[in-house]
């Protein structure tokens, strides 16, 4: 699952060593902001590092003189009146400039960043257009024709252009190790820009507030090589896999066809629902319902029975499928590769 | 003190208003020209007429000037009437926006139709609803002083319902200018 | 009961204000333990269902925001202004008392969605708000939040808010206009001149959100789109108007806990307050530039880099005035003759806590690298330090400080330094792994957490720290509660300070000032360079002080408002008709009974 998981790198992030304490182990972080593995999360993470150090700096000086003065200046017996000092105009000024210039040093690379990810990718990017529904994600490549659903392949190296927007209420696109967050807003196109440095499985979720099962709209983004990446485009553009004639698959198919599932779901060439995600080629996938669970014939089973269960206010009803019915049409949906 | 309370009061309850109608005001114009679909401000505000409500608004400010002014020198024979005055041309205004808004929906412009309607029908329907407490309140004045309960030791309620008055007469010039002259 | 019913005494006032906030603080609070206790584990936590998650935080940040913060702080603008500028009452103590009504009845309201659930037909006994507190538009459409919850959100608030902007001129007046003789405004005690500032954003922020529940209030009940796309509204403009009111807000909650302990620091230091003149104006300029920096809770919606770089700069200009006033806290401190009492522990407490949450927030302002941290645990560790290490400490200090003023009791010292040291290991338990959970990918408001993220750890020990604020918390409600019974013993000016309102006895008589005082210097009671002490004021007044008697009509006017909501919420409109005419009759009967003052 974890295959792009990378141990926590202690050494380039400094913060890290007062998790790493506090953990007493060095665990895997899948969200974590701290391994940025693109231009984008690793300028949002320097930028972080540089007001950081400056905030400890500060904190020090600070806390250090609260504590000297409650130190040094505790109440003693006999002890004569303090002085009423009133103020003092030199000190106000020096306390008034001094933070002013430290602002400065983080005002600085704070602009540069700003317009650095200001979310405009070079010519020749790969688009990407995410779409937020609840509670799943819809991803289509324009340039490529293709679609892609809570998991979204990318090629390793290219500059990627991705525009957002919801179909229904505000979710934000938030993959912290590669880039984000931004808001999808109906009515609106937003955008990101960013380049993958490293192939691997890369976590995410919506970030903002979206209804009942907001926890559970997750995602995953794969970084694939150019191959790999090419591989995966041609077999989504191909038709979906016809069952051999016979098998538990084909009838399965034949479940599908009369079931409910038709008025929600795409399958290419058999039927053409909106609502939920393109089934197409539901079996290639790891994943399932927003990324929550692995594409197991077991899961799969789950939440074929009884999807509001496993996931708060999803729209896909119970189904009530003979086991019969229900163990053929999982293996049709695993063969649809 | 200088200022009395109630007076003092009145002046941050006005500058709270000012908010109020600034944030009324700064939805309708971001929405300017955004509605899909019509009928457009263009082919419907009726400037002449408007105006002629403006104009009677402005004149109700003055009555209330004169009202202010027969209250305080004790005159209340003309303190009466000019009271009455400054209702009757609130209830106007009034009737003018109430015959505006159904000549509007007739035309098919109802608050639900686009954004322009929404935001029209909400701003002057707010400003309407605040010339209705001014008339209400006028009118009780008048009654108390028919009642002989107003008098000059009650000039200071009167000044403060004239300044609620004013203001929003004020806010109605800003709302004539931005919805109805600069379209 | 009756002359608790009728009181227009801002002393009453505030003990009704404090008790009934501190009841909605508690509620508050158990709100927050369920929300923890739900964290602790992965996975589906201990079975809390997503919708009542959402309830719980929505009312979370809603109780503690509009009914235990604010109102806390309203307790002590009610019981101590008036003492502080030598007044005997408020401007308007009718008015006064109509605040108090307005804020118990909308929190009443607000809270009854818990169990209102039957009444709308719903298949579980709670129907509260749960679309946040901050109510993102088009998530609170009808399409999207069919039932009442946010229905009672959106009314509720309003009703909150009238009571807000009805003592916020109230406030106004009184601060400027029933100071005693010589009591110039840079005289003002500090917590007067916070609480000053904070009217002023009370009354200019409170219309901005009025507005954008009106708005909504339409598209939910009449079917227009202010925010919706579908029509071509703009879910952004929601999140304008009510940042717009929301951010001023956030000062809203903290300046008066910066004027608490700018009163504390000063009495048991022994010295005057270190540059009373920048701390007053920073005050100011942190008002003026509260207005300014709305969006910066927006960096997210893709404002463009212009917006960006102007929000993110006026946002970092902030830390200057706020900065200010830590050193000049730090400057009252030094050289003084420090006593370690609870009241200025909790003072120290909110310096030493409200510099972490204070430099978190400049970790945000950065907008690049806000974008990491928005809408994730780590912003929910900075608001807590700023508003439970701030905000909440600075009340907990005026509580230890004031309560044998209000009460003529002390609270116990002992329970009290069992409570702070309980309350800082508990909140930094609690609030600091935030930090840690939001930057290693835990988004907020999520009802359960796959184990995989890795920060199951994390929130353990937040659960932990919460349930230890939980536990302190309970200390300090029996330390308030056993007052009842010790004896009514607290001298006149128990901490020695110097300001007006330990110039009378504890409790102060109903009229406060036997004489109102002529006042001399900014430290009345102290001796400085160049001014004596005040005299003390006779202990009974030469000429017998006329008190003005109560009045039903501000809790009868007050009555109308929920009466409206409910109608509002039943779609009937003879009951929203029926409250209106409560309040109508109310009103003229209030403006025709004879009330002297």
């Amino acid at each position: 699952m974890l295959r792009g998981a990378v141990y926590f790198d202690a050494v380039r992030f400094a913060p890290a060593l007062l998790v790493l304490f506090l953990t007493a182990c060095s665990g895997q972080f899948p969200q974590s902001v701290f391994a940025p593995r693109s231009d984008f999360s690793t300028e949002l993470a320097g930028l972080f590092k540089g007001i950081f150090w400056w905030a400890v700096v500060v904190f020090a000086i600070v806390e250090s003189l609260l504590l000297i003065a409650l130190a040094r200046y505790r109440a003693r017996r006999g002890a004569a009146e303090p002085k009423p000092v009133h103020g003092h105009t030199a000190l106000e000024i020096g306390w008034t400039l001094a933070p002013a210039l430290i602002l400065v040093f983080i005002a600085v690379p704070t602009m540069r960043a700003i317009f650095a990810t200001a979310g405009h990718a070079p010519e020749g990017a790969l688009r990407v257009e995410v779409i937020g529904h609840q509670w799943w994600w819809e991803y289509r490549y324009p340039t490529l024709n293709i679609s892609a659903y809570n998991e979204l392949h990318l090629p390793v190296g290219t500059p990627i252009q991705v525009e957002m927007t919801s179909a229904d209420v505000i979710h934000s696109f938030w993959v912290p190790r590669l880039g984000g967050k931004r808001d999808l807003i109906q009515g609106r196109t937003n955008r990101i820009a960013f380049r993958a440095d490293s192939t691997g499985e890369y976590w995410g979720q919506c970030a903002e507030f979206c209804g009942a099962s907001h926890a559970n709209m997750r995602l995953r983004v794969l970084v694939q090589s150019d191959s790999m990446f090419q591989r995966w485009v041609d077999q989504q553009r191909a038709a979906p896999v016809t069952p051999a004639k016979g098998s538990p698959a084909e009838a399965g198919q034949q479940v599908f066809r009369r079931s409910a599932c038709i008025g929600c779901h795409t399958i290419a060439g058999i039927a053409q629902g909106k609502i939920g995600p393109d089934l197409s080629h539901v079996g290639g996938r790891a994943t399932i319902a927003g990324a929550l669970f692995p594409n197991t014939g077991e899961t799969l089973h789950r939440w074929i029975m009884n999807a509001p269960a496993l996931k708060p206010g999803a729209l896909m009803p119970p189904q009530n499928l003979s086991t019969q019915d229900l163990d053929a049409l999982i293996a049709y949906l695993q063969s649809l590769k | 003190m200088g200022v009395d309370s109630r007076k003092m009061a009145f002046w941050a309850f006005i500058g709270s208003e000012c908010l109020l109608f600034g944030s009324l005001i700064a939805t309708y114009l971001v929405y300017k020209g955004r509605s899909l679909v019509g009928p457009y401000p263009h082919e419907i505000l009726n400037i002449p007429f408007t105006s002629f409500s403006t104009f009677d608004l402005l004149m109700s400010s003055l009555a209330m000037v004169l009202a202010l002014a027969a209250v305080q020198r004790g005159d209340m024979k003309q303190g009466k009437l000019w009271l009455l005055v400054t209702a009757l041309l609130g209830l106007v205004f009034l009737g003018g926006q109430f015959w505006e808004f159904s000549h509007f929906v007739h035309e098919g412009l109802g608050l639900t139709t686009n954004l322009f309607g929404s935001t029209f029908y909400v701003l002057t329907g707010t400003h309407g609803a605040h010339v209705t407490v001014g008339v209400i309140w006028l009118l009780t004045l008048w009654i108390q002083a028919l009642r002989g309960k107003l008098g000059p030791k009650q000039a200071l309620t009167v000044e403060i319902t004239g300044l609620y008055w004013h203001f929003v007469d004020v806010v109605w010039i800003v709302i004539f200018t931005v919805v109805y002259l600069i379209q | 009961m009756k002359s608790w019913l009728i009181t227009t005494d801002h002393k009453r006032i505030g003990l009704l204000y404090f008790w009934t906030a501190f009841g909605f603080f508690l509620i508050g609070g158990l709100e927050a333990l369920i929300i923890r206790a739900q964290l602790i584990r992965p996975d589906g936590g201990l079975g809390v269902s997503a919708e009542t998650f959402n309830q719980l935080f929505t009312m979370h940040g809603t109780t503690m925001v509009f009914l235990a913060l604010m109102p806390l702080s309203a307790a002590f603008f009610n019981y101590i202004i008036p003492l502080q500028i030598g007044a005997r009452d408020v401007a308007f103590p009718r008015l006064n008392a109509f605040s108090y009504w307005v804020f118990l009845l909308g929190g009443l309201f607000l809270n009854a969605s818990f169990i209102a659930g039957p009444l709308f037909g719903a298949d579980r006994l709670s129907v509260a708000p749960d679309a946040g507190w901050f109510g993102y538009a088009n998530l609170t459409s009808r399409q999207f939040s069919p039932g009442p919850n946010v229905d009672f959100w959106l009314l509720g608030l309003q009703i909150l808010g009238i009571a807000s902007l009805a003592a916020g001129f109230n406030f106004i007046v009184t601060i400027l206009n029933m100071r005693a003789p010589g009591m110039r405004m840079l005289r003002l005690p500090v917590f007067t001149w916070m609480t000053l500032v904070t009217q002023f954003l009370v009354i200019t922020a409170f219309p901005v959100i009025t507005v954008a529940l009106v708005l909504l209030m339409f598209d939910r009940f009449f079917g227009t789109h202010f925010f919706l796309p579908a029509g071509g509204g703009d879910p952004i403009l929601w999140q304008h108007l009510f940042w717009m009111f929301g951010h001023p807000e956030v000062y809203i909650l903290i300046l008066p806990a910066m004027g608490i302990i700018s009163e504390v620091l000063p009495t048991f230091s022994r010295k005057p307050l270190f540059g009373y003149t920048v701390v007053v104006y920073s005050g100011v300029v942190i008002a003026f530039l509260g207005w300014s920096v709305w969006s910066h809770h927006m960096f997210s919606t893709g404002l463009g880099p212009i917006a960006d770089s102007v929000f993110a700069g006026t946002t970092m200009l902030i830390a200057i005035p706020t900065g200010v006033k830590i050193f000049n806290w730090i400057g009252t401190l030094w050289g003084g003759q420090i006593r370690f009492t609870t009241s200025l522990l909790f003072a120290v407490g909110f310096i030493a806590m409200f510099i972490i949450g204070g430099l978190s927030g400049v970790t945000h302002a950065s907008a690049p690298s806000d974008l990491q941290q928005t809408d994730t645990y780590y912003v929910v560790a900075h608001i807590h330090y700023v508003l439970f290490g701030g905000t909440i400490l600075g009340l907990f200090a005026g509580m230890y400080y004031w309560w044998p003023k209000m009460t003529g009791r002390f609270l116990s010292e002992g329970l009290g330094k069992v409570h702070f040291w309980l309350t800082m290991i508990g909140m930094n338990l609690a609030f600091f792994p935030m930090h840690f959970s939001g930057l290693l990918g835990m988004p907020r408001r999520i009802y359960t957490y796959p184990a995989e993220l890795g920060v199951a750890r994390f929130n353990q020990l937040s659960t932990i720290g919460a349930f230890l604020i939980g536990i302190a918390t309970l200390i300090f409600f029996w330390n308030l509660l056993r007052t009842r019974w010790r004896p009514a013993n607290a001298p006149a000016n128990p901490w020695g300070g110097a300001t007006l309102e330990w110039a009378m006895s504890s409790p102060p008589p109903v009229y406060n000032f036997t004489v109102i005082p002529t006042v001399a210097s900014r430290l009345p009671l102290w001796q400085t360079e160049r001014h004596a002490p005040m005299v003390a004021l006779p202990a009974e007044p030469p000429a017998p002080i006329h008190v003005p008697g109560g009045s039903w009509w501000p809790m009868i006017t007050a009555l109308g408002l929920p009466i409206i909501a409910i109608g509002a919420l039943a779609h009937l409109i003879p009951i929203v008709l029926a409250g209106a005419a409560v309040v109508i009759v109310g009103i003229y009967r209030w403006a025709f009974e004879p009330f002297e003052m």
